[in-house]
């Protein structure tokens, strides 16, 4: 009865504070939408601008085939958009093992001192270090230190070292997101804890560190900076040699010794210069550079779904 | 799982095999330095590739004048691009790592003074009022531009130049101001494409880059003649940079090359002599913006690397001597 009562009289004021609540949505909804619409008419407007900017260059099939060259018209990007995928197999193919490996034993095999904590924080702080100290670093560690010179390989483990902080990251958030139940399971089965983290943790949480990993990626395709400063080249009118050979045993590691430009050198080096045809061929690789950071993305997130699938 | 991930290996490789091609047993020429000689030896290496069938590989980077000396006198590269001669200090290390080089002069370029189209007021400047407006004093207290000429009008001065890196910016120092710095409150870039901007927008703007820049700009920016000691003002162009008339700004910009190399290396003696070729020199120079040296100099040069003189004569050499002049000299 009192029940009843109560909330006769306090109904209409209900109503009030549910309409009310139906405007601050409302309102906030409006706000988000105009954020949007300004970030991605902005990313639009860049967008835009590069394609009709490079329109004339980017319908020429030479541009694709052709090295650089003094012509701006006969000028084109095959050394650097080689290097570019090249640079990011080293990258990808010594960051994700060892920032995964990294990930997973913070997570799961690291005692909680003092030192983990430590590493931990600096772990976090090396993501926020500017890239060009990471070139430094290559250039005093790598190329002084080990003698490994200016070369793809060299390139590949300075990005790397670059956005391994990034992964690492990402790998902890994920393996944190698996429910303790997936665990407790396996653990019920007797799976010891290699068993347990190989066998079900890092199946569940692929998706989250594919996540990290495309995150990473994709800085580290658009980094000029680190690279200038272990000394790529700009004019190079050949390419590393092959990694697959006709003759047993099929693969070699030489191009990883070949001296290399990328993608974002050979776009500084034609904004630069006087010619304004250049700044066209400039604009044009700006789109290429997208478009490849786009195709990587998209590799990875079809990976993603289909590992999404596999779990279910 | 597996087949996509084995599906995508095989698509990158597909396209790397696809496009790459074997560079196994060919020679290798490498180059360093100057983004303003960049160009010209671009040019040459383009052309020498060509020529050579692809026997040669020729890498030029660009990591500026002491960058490519920094590399150079530790013998990481056969050839240093340098837009100003050779330092006292990169003597030294050159000299501490035992590396020989034969100082070869490539090509000139006029350093061009330039203001806004709009600017009624400047006809010519001399190089004492250049001076006045760029010497190290000139810090917060020469902010107008009358200060730099009575008559000119009551506008503030802005100045954009080129980056304290640059051999451009050392040799503007060198010939105007006379010392080893100019006042350090002006804008500057490494890129000439901003400082390009900065003066088309900018009706009170003053500020200097090489000649290829003004020349591709022309509709957009004023250049200014320049007085030299009392003499008649020379505006910047190809023709007064070749005779030696645009004094002092006019400078000559050179390659570096490595002697144990050349005794080591037939290609890179060969690509040397394909640079220092009168016909190719006189062409690819003009092509890309900027000024060849008379005919008579690049055979001079040519003579001098044939008969492997090592050292420098434009170190610490007089502004204003003649190219032939200085190649006659015995290197130091």
């Amino acid at each position: 009865m009192v029940n009843a009562e109560m909330s006769q009289a306090t109904l209409p004021n209900l109503t009030g504070i549910v309409d009310a609540n139906r405007r601050t949505d409302l309102v906030m909804a409006g706000i988000g939408i105009s954020v949007l619409i300004v970030a991605m008419s902005l990313l639009a407007a860049v967008v835009i601008d590069l394609i009709v900017g490079g329109w004339p260059r980017l319908i020429n099939p030479d541009f694709y085939l052709n090295f650089p060259s003094r012509h701006p018209l006969q000028a084109g990007i095959v050394s650097a958009w080689v290097g570019t995928i090249l640079v990011m197999l080293v990258t990808a193919g010594i960051a994700i093992p060892l920032g995964v490996g990294a990930g997973v034993y913070l997570e799961e095999y690291a005692a909680r001192n003092w030192i983990t904590d430590f590493i931990e924080i600096n772990v976090s702080n090396l993501a926020g270090v500017p890239s060009i100290i990471y070139g430094l670093l290559a250039l005093g560690l790598f190329i002084h230190g080990f003698g490994l010179g200016e070369t793809i390989l060299t390139a590949g483990l300075v990005l790397a070292l670059l956005i391994l902080p990034v992964i690492i990251v990402s790998t902890r958030e994920a393996i944190r997101g698996i429910p303790l139940d997936l665990r407790e399971a396996a653990y019920g089965l007797g799976a010891d804890k290699w068993q347990t983290v190989r066998l079900y943790v890092l199946p569940a949480a692929r998706s989250g560190i594919l996540t990290g990993t495309i995150v990473g990626l994709a800085r580290a395709i658009g980094e000029a900076a680190p690279v200038i400063t272990i000394g790529a080249l700009t004019f190079i009118a050949f390419l590393p040699p092959s990694p697959i050979q006709s003759s047993p045993p099929f693969i070699n590691f030489e191009w990883l010794e070949s001296p290399f430009t990328i993608m974002p050198i050979q776009m500084f080096n034609w904004v630069s210069r006087p010619q304004a045809e250049f700044h066209i061929n400039a604009a044009a690789a700006g789109v290429i550079l997208m478009l490849m950071t786009l195709a990587m993305n998209g590799i990875a997130i079809w990976l993603r779904y289909h590992l999404r699938r596999q779990i279910r | 799982m597996k087949i996509p991930v084995h599906f995508a290996m095989t698509a990158i490789a597909l396209t790397i095999t696809a496009s790459a091609s074997t560079v196994s047993a060919r020679d290798l020429v490498k180059i360093d330095g100057s983004s303003t000689v960049f160009p010209i030896t671009e040019a040459m290496a383009e052309e020498f590739q060509k020529a050579e069938r692809g026997k040669t590989m020729v890498t030029v980077g660009i990591s500026g004048t002491g960058g490519g000396f920094k590399k150079f006198c530790r013998g990481e590269t056969d050839i240093a691009d340098a837009s100003r001669p050779i330092k006292e200090s990169e003597i030294t290390l050159c000299r501490e790592n035992k590396v020989a080089y034969i100082e070869l002069p490539i090509a000139l370029d006029a350093l061009t003074v330039v203001v806004n189209p709009k600017n009624d007021w400047v006809n010519h400047l001399t190089v004492e009022e250049l001076k006045k407006a760029w010497e190290p004093e000139a810090q917060d207290t020469v902010n107008n531009w009358n200060q730099i000429r009575s008559s000119f009008p009551d506008r503030p001065l802005k100045l954009f130049g080129a980056g304290t890196d640059s051999g451009t910016y050392d040799y503007f120092v060198e010939a105007i101001v006379e010392g080893k710095s100019s006042r350090g409150d002006f804008t500057a870039s490494e890129d000439d494409n901003v400082l390009v901007q900065g003066v088309t927008n900018d009706l009170n703007a003053m500020g200097f880059f090489g000649l290829a820049y003004y020349e591709e700009n022309k509709d957009k920016l004023k250049a200014v003649p320049i007085s030299w000691k009392g003499g008649k003002p020379v505006g910047p162009s190809v023709e007064h940079a070749k005779n030696a008339t645009y004094q002092p700004l006019s400078r000559p910009i050179f390659v570096y090359v490595n002697k144990d190399a050349v005794n080591k290396k037939p290609h890179v003696k060969r690509f040397i002599e394909f640079y220092l070729n009168n016909d190719n020199a006189q062409t690819l120079v003009r092509e890309v913006g900027y000024v060849p040296l008379p005919s008579k100099a690049y055979t001079m040069a040519l003579n001098k690397f044939t008969k492997g003189l090592t050292g420098t004569v434009f170190h610490g050499a007089e502004v204003g001597v003649g190219i032939e002049e200085l190649l006659a000299r015995v290197p130091q």
